[in-house]
């Protein structure tokens, strides 16, 4: 039961995202602006993994191409590499301590940015390279702050390994 | 890597371990991106992905049309009054143009009938209003709120009061996606008003930048030139402005100058713009018309 509600408040949260990144931002804030779905995919996928399944990061990331006008598939990939790094390392993460998963979120948000810089890359896009470390910096600001709110509630909760 | 005993809804319903899940899916995504590259082939598909996305769009610009529209419930009387005024007395100073333009139309095709030339053809046109979405922020695009219902199609020019803007290259069944000609992978022929001097206008990835990269030291070039639509490559119609050179650097080492010029439309301000069909060809047709090699755009599509 309790499995269940956090599901569907796991599904709200990626609906909510996806708004999220579609929300105009002032052109001076707008590189700032965290990969949002990475991040709550992320954050589900350390703190309570097995919640979603890959297909569920794959139809996020071909929501999210259709969005922003993307290559088909190019987000899709980016997340299931990021997900599926972080929840089969899951167990040997869980154990670090705050500062360190906050590291390994920057890595793999970075990651995820390569992935998307490279497929640029390959289709021949012309992307500015300068500006593409900081959503990683703010995604992991984002992630912490997540984890510091939601934290607790969540290691009460029952649907763990 | 086995799903756990204990599993959650929306995972391990299927017997596959998670590697190979993630093999699946992710040979998938490449199919998918490679199927997607050579143009036309998902058409079909990212439209009806549109149409899922569409609520999640609009549902982003409500709050901002909705703003915009209480404003102008709520403006003062005044205010409006003064518009009202600033209006009128615009339309009369349009009107008087207008019919000097009338004159010189009928003259220019008399003209253009002795020389044995094709005339110029009236253009059909659509107010489109930009819907408040943001898209990737390394590229200058903006979603329209007009899509294949309205028959827009991929290539077609977009303009607004002031001067060209960009171009569709993407059209779903109720929105379509522009490119604005400032953007990095945007290049449009142009023409200097005053001499005629045709070049290309590339885009730089700034809203208030055009770039000429294409003129030598000596090419006929001041600040302050007015450079106009060509029409060359067949996307925009000739004619209408796109920028004034704000910046010529001579480079006697090199072989071309760095000319910068300023877009004429108020591309970062507009809430509205102006869909321009070209009536000599028929809107289907021309979306298999390839944006011409001056535009590099469709290849990244």
């Amino acid at each position: 039961m309790a499995a269940k509600r956090q599901w569907w408040a796991s599904m709200l949260s990626l609906v909510a995202t996806l708004a999220l990144v579609a929300v105009p931002l002032p052109h001076s804030v707008a590189p700032l602006r965290p990969d949002w779905v990475a991040v709550v995919l992320l954050y589900w996928s350390l703190m309570a993994p097995r919640h979603f399944s890959l297909l569920t990061a794959f139809w996020m990331g071909i929501a999210l191409d259709t969005l922003s006008g993307a290559l088909l598939g190019q987000n899709a990939l980016a997340l299931l590499v990021v997900v599926y790094l972080a929840e089969k390392f899951y167990l040997r993460l869980r154990v670090f301590p705050l500062s360190q998963l906050a590291i390994t979120v920057f890595l793999l948000l970075g990651l995820y940015e390569f992935i998307l810089f490279w497929i640029d890359g390959m289709a021949g896009r012309t992307v500015p390279l300068v500006e593409r470390w900081v959503p990683p910096l703010t995604g992991t600001l984002v992630w912490v702050a997540l984890y510091m709110m939601f934290d607790r509630r969540e290691r009460s909760a029952p649907a763990r390994l | 890597m086995s799903a756990p005993g204990r599993t959650s809804p929306g995972f391990g319903r299927s017997g596959f371990s998670m590697g190979a899940r993630f093999l699946l899916l992710a040979v998938a995504c490449i199919a998918l991106m490679l199927l997607d590259r050579r143009d036309q082939h998902l058409q079909r598909v990212r439209q009806a992905l549109d149409l899922v996305v569409y609520p999640v769009r609009v549902a982003v610009d409500l709050p901002f049309s909705t703003w915009h529209s209480m404003r102008d419930t709520f403006a003062e009387r005044d205010a409006l009054i003064a518009e009202n005024r600033q209006f009128r007395t615009e339309r009369l100073e349009t009107e008087g143009r207008l019919q000097r333009l009338e004159g010189l139309e009928r003259e220019n095709q008399r003209l253009r009938e002795l020389l044995d030339s094709t005339a110029r053809v009236n253009r059909r046109a659509l107010v489109a209003e930009i819907l408040s979405v943001d898209l990737d922020p390394y590229r200058q695009r903006f979603e329209l709120n007009r899509g294949l219902v309205d028959d827009v199609y991929i290539g077609q020019a977009l303009i607004d009061a002031k001067g060209v803007v960009g171009q569709i290259v993407r059209v779903g069944p109720l929105t379509s996606e522009a490119l604005l000609i400032t953007d990095a992978d945007h290049a449009l022929p142009v023409s200097v008003n005053r001499n005629d001097l045709r070049t290309i206008a590339v885009g730089t990835g700034d809203s208030g930048r055009l770039r000429l990269p294409y003129l030598t030291n000596n090419a006929n070039i001041v600040v302050g030139d007015l450079l106009i639509s060509s029409g060359l490559g067949g996307v925009f119609p000739a004619g209408y402005p796109v920028g004034r050179v704000i910046e010529v650097t001579l480079r006697p080492e090199q072989a071309f100058a760095e000319v910068l010029a300023e877009p004429s439309s108020s591309l970062d301000r507009d809430r509205e713009v102006l869909l321009v069909w070209d009536s000599s060809e028929a809107a289907p047709q021309a979306a298999d018309a390839k944006p011409e090699p001056a535009t590099r755009v469709a290849e990244a599509h």
